[in-house]
């Protein structure tokens, strides 16, 4: 069972690892095209990703719709959370629902239904466009982290806020909110970092006009390979990775991903 | 918290919001998407209000059929393999100690966060002909010619299976990590070998919870794109790459809204079934 245990972590950890080993590889090679093995060693095609403006424009659009996208996700979560939360809402499961529900499905459906409507409005190829359907079908996982953060607050620290004389509104501003921001920039970096990668809702929507850095990479490919794409797939993992890698260190990554807290109180 | 207070109008106002741009951003577009199903194409990409069932009829014409069937067939079998895999690796990771336990799960988030592109991209090179496996195995002596194994059927299986696999990790995760640990230990004072007790009584406990996220990562493959588009040829196209094909290539949006109705039941239907077995579960706590 031991030697087991090592095999498959072993195994999983290379499965996850090799291809992206590979990309880097790939893109330190000074040659245009792909050889294994590289023939040398170069940075020129991580300099190429700044250089070249296609590439530098759309790396500056995906960053501001995930900026604005994860901030408006954030903003439709915290006021559901909170009050679902903290008051006997009637429709409770059914609104929580219909905060769920966009994730849920397919992204496909999101990114059909987005182009629908902003052809029907006749407001086309727009970037906000993307940023709303992102911020919409990404507020689900603001809306988890609260949630769960709501769930974990102590419930005599705002009622002590109350007898002390202050209103619903001072109490929130002074007491519950400070509390509350881990899980709004947990919920913040989930779904920019998510927003950052996605393609289908992004092209769908506004594909044809604003070029995303997903979307970019997916017509380079089409049209051959070029070793950029390699240099901007290691940036995007490194991105992920020291994003994550905060987590881990500032907030309870564990906690944040469903483990009991009393098995992780015993691993310590 | 748990004593929750009696909604005042103030606290209906402030949900005004969320629930407004819910409703104007989700619903709303869904609705129409609904309705743009019964819609009538006119040439030029274009499309009229009416109602014919002409897009609903279309779906049982051979190529959707095939489509849909080899989308399922597909997911499931990517479904089957992450599971299979990750329960023994997330019950191994939930016993490891503090250090490693983190050091994977932010390895794990990290793939999760990867864009299908990316992900596509990277076995694409791992798979292709000028600097992947096979490149490593002539490099070695062990093969005498370079071999490309993509684009395929395997290709698009292990692609899915890649972007699947963190995903299923984390649906297992907290029940895995609350499972009663005087459940096994039991098992194992009474004379039960590590795996026996995997065997007999982990996995039964956890039959549920695996079912659970066999589906949810069903649901989440049969939603993906990019890795059928990149690692595939047409006859491997998943549903969403025929319906956003449809929808933007082919510029019919009533026959790919009718399509993305079906994918909305059929994942629907899943989900629904992931909340049974859970409020079954919670019922029998």
């Amino acid at each position: 069972m031991r030697a087991l245990r090592v095999v498959l972590a072993v195994l999983v950890v290379m499965f996850l690892v090799a291809p992206l080993l590979v990309v880097a590889i790939v893109s330190i090679n000074p040659s245009r095209y792909m050889d294994f093995p590289p023939g040398g060693f170069s940075l020129h095609w991580y300099g190429q990703i700044w250089a070249d403006t296609g590439w530098r424009s759309a790396i500056e659009r995906s960053l501001i719709i995930a900026t604005a996208g994860a901030a408006l996700a954030v903003a439709i979560a915290l006021p559901m959370a909170y009050v679902l939360r903290a008051y006997r809402v009637r429709l409770t499961p059914l609104l929580y629902g219909l905060g769920i529900l966009p994730f849920m499905l397919p992204p496909v459906i999101s990114a059909l239904g987005a182009q629908v409507f902003w052809n029907g409005v006749n407001h086309i190829g727009r970037i906000e466009n993307v940023i709303v359907a992102h911020g919409i079908f990404f507020s689900t996982l603001p809306l988890i982290t609260i949630s769960l953060a709501m769930d974990t607050l102590d419930p005599a620290l705002p009622e002590a806020a109350q007898t002390m004389g202050a209103n619903p509104r001072k109490t929130f501003r002074t007491v519950t909110f400070p509390l509350l921001v881990p899980s709004m920039i947990t919920g913040y970096a989930a779904a920019f970092v998510l927003s950052l990668n996605e393609y289908i809702i992004a092209f769908l929507v506004a594909g044809f006009s604003v070029e995303t850095l997903p979307i970019k990479i997916f017509n380079s490919l089409r049209y051959g390979f070029t070793p950029t794409i390699a240099a901007v797939t290691v940036v995007f993992i490194g991105l992920a990775t020291s994003v994550f890698s905060l987590f881990a260190l500032f907030g309870n990554l564990l906690r944040f991903l469903g483990a009991d807290p009393a098995v992780l109180e015993r691993q310590r | 918290m748990s004593g929750r207070r009696r909604p005042s109008v103030r606290s209906y106002l402030v949900l005004a919001f969320p629930v407004g741009m819910l409703a104007i951003f989700f619903l709303t577009p869904f609705l129409m998407m609904v309705a743009a199903s019964f819609y009538r194409r006119i040439s030029g990409g274009f499309y009229e209000p009416g109602f014919e069932l002409a897009s609903y009829t279309r779906l049982f014409s051979g190529l959707f059929v095939e489509r849909a069937l080899f989308s399922i067939w597909v997911s499931l079998v990517a479904a089957a393999a992450c599971v299979t895999l990750a329960f023994p690796f997330t019950y191994f990771l939930t016993q490891m100690r503090r250090r490693p336990h983190v050091v994977l799960l932010v390895l794990v988030m990290s793939a999760l966060s990867l864009s299908e592109v990316i992900v596509g991209f990277s076995w694409s090179v791992v798979l292709g002909r000028a600097a992947g496996i096979s490149n490593i195995l002539v490099w070695l002596g062990l093969m005498g010619e370079a071999q490309p194994y993509q684009p395929g059927f395997i290709a698009v299986l292990l692609g899915l299976s890649y972007i699947a696999f963190p995903y299923c990790i984390l649906t297992l995760y907290p029940q895995l990590s609350r499972l009663d640990r005087e459940v096994s230990e039991a098992a194992q004072t009474l004379g039960a070998s590590p795996w026996r007790t995997f065997r007999t009584v982990v996995i039964p406990i956890m039959r549920p919870t695996i079912m659970a996220a066999f589906l949810l990562v069903f649901v989440f493959t049969l939603g993906s794109y990019l890795i059928a588009a990149i690692l595939g040829r047409p006859e491997h196209w998943t549903l969403s790459v025929f319906i956003s094909d449809q929808a933007s290539f082919n510029a019919n949006v009533p026959f790919a809204s009718a399509m993305a109705m079906v994918l909305t039941v059929l994942s629907l239907g899943l989900v629904g079934m992931v909340l049974l077995i859970e409020s079954k579960t919670r019922r029998a706590e």
